[in-house]
């Protein structure tokens, strides 16, 4: 917990103790756990002197800043039209298969979660997905097969 | 075989100047005023999809007296269909930042930001060595202007220039009422210019160019060139940069796969125009300018299609404002019943209302768009909605 204090205690030094600190520090604490929980919120409102319902009120907005607790590596497959008609389905089902969950689940181990997205700009190359910040495109259920292997061992 | 109708234009792609940052140099040993003179004269609208004239805005912008001015290079397109800023900012990252730098000059502001939509967040590491060559040019020149980049956090009404602001501010990304425009009152209550990625760009090719060649591209309407991000049913996607003002016919025999039943122009917040129309229509005049182009061929099922972009629209809307809220639900949730024969065929003629009620309504660009992709799509289509 004490890295938590420190991602706050770091950012409002860039930041600033002010509102306009509050996405840099949720997104510190998202890059170093990949999800914010309730207990970080009510540190990060004591930091900034907001209310927590102010924190959560911002940080439920986003749908890169996570409330409950996600695999080490977020998949998000995006779901936009052009990825939906080029295969987004079969690579969907793909890596439902190849992790043993189904969309929205987090694997036992806490190393990865599936999750889809709105559009991740990547439609001339589709389908598309992120793992963590990282794109992966023209997928194809072996290519996931491939991408999966490689953060299994990491 | 090319097709000669549609005229390809090579500016915001062009080959960088031989010395770094030569553009804003040269522009900076002009006169401040002609400098924007020149950027109302060259007819350039903002490449967002609002299409404000931006050497107007610059103008008003240049007007306001304060010590601090933000000017923020909105990189927040979320738009889906739309990926033409990403490449700018992979490829030309140089031109960017140069309009930036160009605007901070001539409207006197200090600080840059760089909003960077949270799924482009690879970007960062090259934009950051990027903005280390300017600093180092901009010493050189004279120049105080400091550049910082802000993740975005994934949300795609923040795109609306308030609500991106708001989103900076550590709040909701929920639009603000306009007036007060940011440009008298921004980001932290301060004056703030917020352009596109591509507008920038655009700007220091206006600078390099001069107004008069700028002009010659494209129609009477719509001046210069425009990036298209095009994708679906085409053997050509990827970005295309060309001269404004081409029937969709034209740009369906160059980049369509000889099938092609329709074509969503400027984005799902755009319009969806049906094969009987490829002839009456040119793109750019009186539909939207932002450039993200689908091409949908005769194997898609056009509900599947508005089926996707209603569950967007209702995912994305902030929920500030209740026509949109509540409006994207109910359309969402009215093509279904309809499809599922719970629901009359004339439901669909409630629900064409409903979406233009919401274009008067709705508090931002978001809620009052929806009615563009939906009302041309159910009229066209509305067989395919049926049964």
């Amino acid at each position: 917990m004490a890295e938590i204090a420190k991602i706050i205690q770091e950012k409002v030094e860039t930041y600033g103790r002010e509102r306009k600190a509050l996405i840099p520090i949720l997104q510190g604490i998202v890059e170093e756990k990949n999800y914010v929980d309730n207990q970080d919120m009510v540190k990060i409102a004591k930091a900034l002197d907001i209310s927590a319902a102010d924190v959560y009120g911002t940080a439920s907005f986003y749908s890169f800043i996570e409330n409950e607790e996600k695999g080490k590596f977020v998949i998000r497959v995006c779901k936009s039209i052009t990825c939906e008609m080029k295969g987004k389905h079969k690579v969907l089902t793909a890596l439902e298969e190849e992790l043993r969950i189904k969309l929205g689940e987090t694997t036992h181990n806490k190393k990865f979660s599936l999750l889809e997205t709105n559009c991740i700009g990547l439609c001339d190359v589709g389908p598309a997905m992120l793992v963590n910040d990282e794109p992966y495109t023209h997928l194809t259920p072996e290519k996931v097969h491939d991408v999966i292997s490689v953060y299994r061992n990491k | 075989m090319s097709n000669n109708k549609l005229k390809r234009a090579e500016i915001l792609f062009s080959p960088y100047s031989v010395a770094p940052y030569e553009i804003l140099k040269r522009t900076m040993q002009k006169d401040k005023d002609f400098v924007i003179n020149e950027l109302i004269e060259s007819g350039l609208r903002g490449r967002g999809g609002a299409g404000f004239p931006t050497g107007k805005k610059w103008q008003f912008f240049a007007q306001e007296q304060n010590d601090t001015k933000y000017i923020i290079c909105n990189a927040d397109e979320g738009e889906p269909g739309t990926f033409k800023d990403r490449k700018l900012l992979v490829e030309v990252p140089r031109k960017v930042i140069s309009g930036m730098a160009i605007a901070a000059w001539a409207c006197n502001a200090k600080n840059g930001i760089i909003y960077l939509r949270a799924e482009y967040k690879n970007l960062i590491p090259d934009l950051k060595k990027e903005i280390e060559v300017f600093n180092e040019y901009a010493n050189k020149f004279g120049l105080e202007f400091n550049i910082t980049i802000f993740s975005g956090a994934g949300a795609y009404v923040c795109g609306e220039e308030t609500a991106l602001i708001e989103s900076m501010e550590g709040k909701r990304g929920e639009p603000r009422n306009k007036p007060p425009f940011p440009i008298q009152n921004g980001y932290l209550g301060k004056p703030t210019l917020v352009n596109n990625v591509e507008t920038f760009a655009a700007c220091s090719m206006v600078c390099r160019y001069g107004a008069t060649e700028y002009k010659s591209y494209g129609t009477s309407d719509q001046h210069g060139s425009k990036l298209f991000s095009l994708s679906g049913d085409s053997p050509k996607e990827g970005v295309h940069e060309l001269e404004l003002g081409m029937k969709i016919s034209d740009f369906v025999e160059e980049y369509g796969d000889g099938d092609t039943k329709a074509v969503q122009i400027g984005g799902v917040a755009g319009f969806c125009i049906p094969r009987k129309e490829f002839e009456t229509t040119i793109i750019g005049e009186g539909n939207t300018t932002g450039g993200a182009t689908m091409i949908f061929n005769s194997t898609r099922s056009m509900y599947n299609v508005l089926h996707n972009y209603l569950d967007f629209f209702a995912e994305e809307s902030c929920g500030q404002c209740t026509p949109c809220r509540v409006g994207t639900q109910q359309l969402l949730k009215g093509i279904e019943a309809v499809k599922s024969g719970e629901k009359p065929e004339s439901y669909l003629d409630d629900l064409v209302k409903l979406s233009k009620t919401m274009k008067l309504t709705s508090k931002c660009g978001l809620g009052q768009s929806v009615t563009n992709s939906f009302s041309s799509i159910v009229k066209n289509f509305r067989e395919e909605m049926i049964y």
